[in-house]
């Protein structure tokens, strides 16, 4: 009863925000705003795979395309007919409607695409498993930019405008929740047991295969919504937003932020994402200070900025990695 | 018949190319069992000295234009990027492995210089930029700020992510981000044979690579220090235990690894004469596909990788399905890794329990 009442609040709250907040902070920054939430739910869920279980995954970028151009395409192929079938609803009510059909799709999409390169790594350990990851990323991107469908190197446009503060942190919020949970579950502690000591796991009757690919495909499905809550707000998808450069910028959020731990991995997310956005404006020389003190950070501080700060003291939390 | 014999050559050509840059990943992930990510901007950088060298006053009239100026712009760009790998390692790498003095200083001095460039844009300002920083720097490490030993793999490739962004946005800043184009340091003849024409460019970049591959083969196998780098390679704690300095031998790796990707530059430039400041990122990852493919930490690996990526990269252009070419070599390589995980040379590691 009193976790519903939470909910309520919380929601009540975002919808709250979103009627007030771009009066409040202009356009630009409202615009930071939601590139913070859409990278923390990039950054919590890319956290699974290589904070909490340990697999070592460079291909987030390509999920998040998959999810970005799969909603797209339901909404933008499939819309006035959904929208037809719910006509009796308010239009903010349609749109919300469109948007999770749309994000639904794109959690399946993007999963599957996870199954395919959680197989891989069945057999795949470390470097080469990063390299595949990053493969298959790539891949994705090409792929994409042969599709004619969904755009190629015209890109995808009119994508209709679905997506705004309120979902986007509603689905911050559930994933933040959904990992936080699992990784405190029996499930959990498997996942990080696949990540101290693969072997002993196994020894235990830890199944670390069925872990490793389901520490994919739940990473993905999230990494999927956060590609549908991007296509929809910024109305148009092209495949150079996807290169392995953004898979870089989200493993640093979550090294920055501190390895394995949730709190680090949206730290890192907020602080990558305000300040390359802040940097944008400025030219070449503030990007080699940024690299910089990245390079800095990770020489003086490698267990990243919050190491093993916890927000919850209490409660056990997942071993940091090392 | 014919069309196919001509993009073999052309794939062999290109293919060496990515060798030589395959080799520098490899020799790195040998000792240190890190991805360098930098790896593919200082190809870029090697290009660029080329260009520079290429284009100085001095060597045009004191060595000419002839082959014999066409080999001191190479040795040179080989011989900077050479040191530029060196400075990497030492104050990216080595940092995290011993605590090695004055990380701080220099990374300041870069910021520093940056900052007095911006303030003024002279050379004057710009040194007492760097100095402030080296000073700043220096001050702070005396009051006890010293690099973390690193334990954990992935903030060592964060490491080689921050050297590799360092490099591009720096090459921006310094080069320029408007494309340059290489001076053709050789002239180009045309040979028929049959059907087939045959490019002298494409022929020097293949003499030249595999040269260089074999000078390296001759020197990890029969020399002293090719002993040292292989026990390294084989394991570094006990290399230094039998009294071997590890950090000079991992430095000379990146030494040369470093002036075989400029060497790769340098003949890449001569093939496609457009330079610019993130050319190496795309080469770079292939490159790195390329060692991993052949069996990453095995040197003949990387050759053999380089020369299929090569290989059916062109072939798929020539074909065709030139809007697939980024992908080719991510598919070959999923496709052998799903055959033989540890890559076409590599040997699959026995874990220990």
């Amino acid at each position: 009863m009193r976790k519903w009442i939470y909910w309520l609040v919380a929601i009540a709250a975002l919808a709250g925000l979103q009627a007030s907040l771009k009066g409040l902070i202009g356009a630009y920054n409202y615009q930071i705003v939601i590139l913070v939430g859409i990278n923390i739910i990039l950054a919590v869920s890319l956290n699974l795979i290589n904070g909490v279980t340990g697999q070592f995954s460079i291909g987030h970028a390509g999920f998040y395309a998959v999810g970005a151009y799969a909603s797209a395409s339901v909404v933008f192929y499939g819309g006035p007919s959904i929208r037809a079938a719910v006509a009796f609803l308010p239009a903010m009510a349609q749109d919300g409607v469109l948007l999770l059909m749309g994000s639904f799709a794109a959690a399946i999409t993007a999963g599957l695409a996870g199954l395919a390169v959680g197989i891989p790594s069945l057999r795949l350990r470390g470097d080469y498993l990063a390299i595949v990851t990053l493969g298959f990323g790539e891949i994705i991107r090409v792929l994409i930019l042969n599709l004619d469908v969904i755009g190629g190197s015209r890109g995808f446009s009119g994508i209709p405008q679905l997506s705004n503060f309120f979902w986007v942190y509603l689905a911050v919020l559930i994933t933040i929740i959904s990992i936080h949970n699992l990784v405190h579950s029996s499930y959990g502690r498997a996942f990080v047991s696949v990540r101290d000591d693969e072997i002993a796991a196994e020894a235990m009757g830890v199944d670390t295969t069925r872990i490793k690919v389901m520490s994919f495909v739940i990473s993905s499905m999230f990494a999927g919504i956060a590609g549908s809550l991007f296509g929809h707000y910024t109305m148009y998808l092209h495949p150079n937003s996807f290169l392995f450069t953004t898979s870089f910028n989200i493993i640093i959020m979550i090294v920055i932020g501190g390895l394995g731990s949730i709190e680090g991995a949206v730290l890192g997310a907020i602080l990558i994402t305000i300040i390359l956005e802040v940097f944008r404006e400025f030219g070449a020389m503030r990007l080699v200070n940024f690299s910089i003190l990245l390079v800095l950070i990770m020489l003086y501080r490698p267990q990243g900025l919050l190491g093993t700060w916890t927000l919850f003291k209490k409660r056990d939390r997942a071993a940091p990695a090392n | 018949m014919a069309t196919f014999l001509q993009q073999l050559i052309n794939g062999i050509s290109q293919g060496s190319a990515y060798a030589l840059i395959a080799l520098g990943y490899t020799m790195v992930y040998g000792v240190l069992r890190l991805i360098n990510f930098a790896h593919g901007d200082v190809y870029m950088f090697g290009a660029y000295m080329g260009f520079y060298l290429a284009n100085n006053k001095w060597i045009q009239s004191n060595v000419g234009t002839s082959t014999a100026g066409a080999v001191v712009v190479m040795v040179g760009a080989m011989a900077l990027s050479a040191g530029l790998g060196i400075v990497i390692e030492r104050f990216a790498y080595r940092p995290g492995r011993s605590g090695a003095r004055f990380t701080l200083a220099f990374w300041l001095g870069i910021v520093g210089a940056g900052i007095g460039h911006l303030v003024h844009p002279s050379l004057i300002s710009l040194a007492i930029g760097a100095l402030g920083g080296i000073l700043v720097g220096v001050i702070l490490e005396q009051t006890g700020l010293r690099p973390v030993r690193q334990n954990s793999r992935l903030s060592l490739l964060i490491i080689a992510i921050g050297v590799s962004l360092v490099l591009e946005n720096g090459g921006q800043q310094v080069f320029g981000v408007d494309p340059k184009f290489f001076p053709q340091i050789i002239s180009t003849t045309l040979w028929h044979v049959g059907e087939l024409t045959i490019d002298s460019q494409k022929v020097i970049v293949l003499a030249v690579s595999i040269l260089l591959m074999l000078l390296l083969n001759l020197f990890v196998k029969y020399t002293r220090t090719g002993k040292a780098m292989r026990a390294v390679s084989f394991n570094l704690d006990a290399a230094r235990l039998m009294g071997i300095n590890t950090d000079r031998i991992i430095a000379l790796t990146f030494a040369i690894g470093s002036a075989l990707a400029a060497a790769g530059g340098i003949l890449v430039s001569l093939l496609y004469p457009k330079i610019d400041p993130l050319m190496g990122i795309m080469p770079g990852l292939k490159a790195f596909v390329a060692a991993v493919l052949g069996g990453i930490g095995n040197i003949t690996g990387a050759m053999l990788g380089g020369l299929i990526v090569g290989m059916a990269e062109v072939m798929a252009v020539g074909y065709g399905q030139s809007t697939y070419r980024d992908a080719i070599a991510f598919i070959i390589l999923i496709l052998i890794l799903l055959l033989k995980p540890a890559g076409i040379m590599g040997k699959g590691v026995v874990e220990k329990v």
